[in-house]
């Protein structure tokens, strides 16, 4: 009864308090245009049809889930790993081989619920073990480890025939059909990426303020201090090295899925320095930017040869255009499309301030 | 090499006992059981060959990658393109002229333009920035792969083999001995081996240079202490510019030798671009005698595996690299 009486008699403070505090770990929920967005995103089904809802969007969601583990471990750890597009193609060769395939010779023939869990615990582990090779050195030579571990998968996957079926790969991978619904038709797939990449968010927004986020911003900026301090630099960064494989996964199961197939082209050095420039377009300050670099990625590689025949060009330097574009990201803004949106925004609201002390001066 | 074998005296038994075997597999005519259980010597010791000669061309890359990250602390990550580019580039000059030892010259002056232009106008602006270099590089790949592709399309090219080099040699290895008691001999491609004494002549020069001359000298302390260096009045500028286009001149050449062992086609930029960065991992950065330890080791790790393990040849290759990475992370040569 007392119990009751408090409540009833202090709420105000109490709900203040959770209210803040939900606020301080989540404050996207302040933010109108993050309500714009999400709104956007979950009636897109209405707004585009079935080319744009899955060949834009949806590749959108499962190509920018694989850059931001990138982005998690760039952008909180300092870790350039090249490896995330590999972990995810490991995934996405793992549920052809433990799945339902076209090739029964290797696939295994486990049903989704049993394949799925099974890809993502090994490609997990995949990417925790060439995380724990590439901490053994600092700095620049990760990129060197990453791209080496990137590159030796690929040239595994063309040559092996008894688990990755060569060059050729894996092809008309059962995708999950059950309660009635086909989960790979257009609308219900895209609210799985939609639900995934929401969810990946989400999570390392939540990582990067909890504890283990701050001490390994803190590996990042100075490792000697926090070893000094009492943690494990290197458990910190192989813990991120897992963390990051498991959302790397689960872009690469959606992507296997979405293509229903798999191959090495999947898993090329080009595809994974693809990934690189996603993040890095995007901006690797903060987890939204993976997703706007990968907006912008896929409408280039979508409309670029259309536009580039509009001007009188040939349509197949697509692939320099993205280059040039890199180039110029990285020469001008380091933190990519969020830090020119921040720029920009800095230098208007600068702008309109001085402008208006004028006016009342 | 005393103090080694007083430090770990392991390792160095271990290495004279690998080292033993693999001249006894050399120079010994193997008897009847080794042949039924690993197959003819011929097939053993060509891919030995292939290997040391392969290990070759893997040096004249690496070397030049390791030396401008020794000295730079720039991970050029378009080495593979110059690499190419100087490829593209013999195999031009070798058909309109028909000289191949021309074709080198060409394309170790083309290959170094481009890596002083790049050098002078994209790395030193960002001095310093490793990071945001390495990033450069890989735009550069991409665009420089794109524009290759553009002049040269996707087809295979291969440059033409002098009518001098062309054909067998019969080297003083024993293969087998005849019922009749007569010795054969392995036959084994003149041009390889020529190139292969070419990449000896040449690390050695470069060894030469560091370790005997002036400017050797300078770019010795450079790679030990850069800000030290440039406060002593070296104009460190100059230095960078020259081993920026050595290393690039060396990557061009290595596409020409690329070119005639085996062909130039867009993805191998890629893949010699692995090649250097594995060789460079497990030898040691910044370290010439550690990339030509690396070189070998990686050459002949990858043909003997494509001879007896063929679908997990490029795993032999990477584990190797693990296990150095794991037992001796900074390379096998590497001072630190």
């Amino acid at each position: 009864m007392s119990l009751l009486q408090s409540t009833q008699f202090r709420p105000d403070p109490s709900a203040n308090a959770t209210r803040r505090a939900l606020i301080r770990t989540w404050p996207e929920f302040q933010n109108p245009a993050a309500w714009l967005v999400a709104l956007i995103l979950v009636i897109m089904p209405l707004i585009a049809n079935g080319f744009f809802l899955i060949e834009i969007f949806a590749t959108t969601l499962i190509l920018g889930v694989i850059a931001l583990s990138l982005m998690f471990l760039a952008g909180y750890g300092g870790m350039v790993s090249l490896m995330q597009l590999t972990i995810a193609g490991f995934a996405g060769y793992m549920v052809a081989v433990f799945g339902v395939s076209g090739n029964a010779n290797i696939s295994l023939g486990w049903p989704w619920w049993l394949a799925t869990p099974m890809a993502l615990a090994l490609a997990t582990l995949f990417g925790t073990l060439g995380g724990a090779l590439a901490v053994r050195t600092e700095g620049i030579y990760t990129i060197m480890i990453t791209l080496a571990i990137g590159a030796a998968f690929y040239y595994f996957t063309n040559q092996n025939w008894a688990i990755f079926n060569g060059h050729t790969g894996i092809n008309t991978v059962a995708t999950p059909h059950f309660w009635g619904v086909d989960w790979r038709a257009d609308i219900a797939f895209y609210y799985v990426t939609l639900g995934v990449a929401a969810i990946c968010y989400f999570a390392v927004q939540y990582v990067s303020r909890a504890p283990f986020g701050l001490a390994l911003q803190g590996v990042r900026d100075n490792p000697r201090r926090m070893a000094a301090l009492g943690f494990n630099p290197n458990a910190h960064r192989i813990a991120a090295y897992a963390f990051a494989a498991f959302i790397a996964a689960l872009g690469g199961v959606l992507q296997v899925w979405n293509y229903r197939q798999i191959s090495p082209g999947s898993v090329s050095v080009g595809a994974c320095i693809d990934v690189l420039i996603i993040a890095v377009v995007g901006g690797i300050t903060r987890p939204i930017g993976p997703f706007i670099g990968a907006l912008i990625f896929v409408l280039l590689r979508t409309f670029a040869l259309d536009v580039l025949i509009k001007f009188g060009l040939d349509g197949n330097r697509f692939r320099l255009l993205i280059g040039l574009g890199f180039l110029a990201i990285v020469f001008w803004s380091s933190d990519g499309v969020i830090g020119l949106w921040d720029r920009w925004r800095r230098r208007s609201a600068s702008w309109t301030q001085r402008s208006g002390g004028g006016r009342h001066g | 090499m005393a103090r080694f074998i007083e430090r770990h005296p392991a390792w160095a038994l271990i290495v004279i006992i690998a080292v033993a075997v693999l001249l006894w597999l050399v120079f010994a005519i193997w008897p009847p059981g080794l042949e039924a259980a690993i197959g003819r010597k011929r097939v053993f010791l060509n891919a030995v060959l292939n290997g040391i000669t392969l290990g070759g061309l893997y040096f004249l890359v690496a070397s030049g990658f390791t030396l401008i990250f020794g000295l730079m602390r720039n991970v050029n990550l378009a080495h593979g393109s110059l690499y190419l580019f100087g490829g593209y580039i013999g195999y031009a000059i070798s058909t309109w002229t028909g000289s191949w030892i021309l074709s080198f010259i060409v394309a170790f002056i083309a290959a170094a333009l481009v890596g002083v232009i790049l050098q002078l106008a994209v790395f030193r602006r960002m001095e310093g920035q490793d990071l945001r270099q390495t990033m450069v590089t890989i735009g550069l790949s991409i665009v420089f792969a794109d524009l290759m592709l553009w002049v040269f399309g996707g087809d295979f090219y291969q440059v033409q083999t002098p009518s001098w080099l062309i054909g067998p040699v019969q080297l003083p290895l024993l293969t087998a001995i005849k019922s009749s008691g007569e010795p054969v001999y392995l036959q084994y491609p003149l041009v390889r081996l020529v190139i292969f004494a070419a990449s000896v002549v040449i690390g050695v020069a470069m060894w030469l240079a560091l370790n005997r001359t002036r400017i050797g000298m300078i770019v010795r302390a450079g790679v030990d202490d850069r800000d030290i260096l440039a406060a002593t009045g070296v104009r460190i500028q100059l230095v960078f510019v020259l081993v920026f286009a050595l290393g690039a001149g060396l990557a061009g050449i290595a596409g020409v030798v690329g070119g005639t062992f085996q062909s130039l086609s867009p993805g191998e930029d890629t893949r010699f671009l692995l090649a250097s960065l594995v060789v460079v991992i497990v030898g040691g950065m910044g370290s010439i005698p550690g990339a030509a330890l690396g070189a070998v080791i990686i050459g002949l790790a990858e043909q003997l595996g494509s001879v007896y393990i063929p679908t997990y040849a490029i795993v032999v290759t990477f584990l190797i690299m693990v296990v150095v990475l794991a037992l001796r992370p900074q390379g096998l040569l590497a001072r630190r």
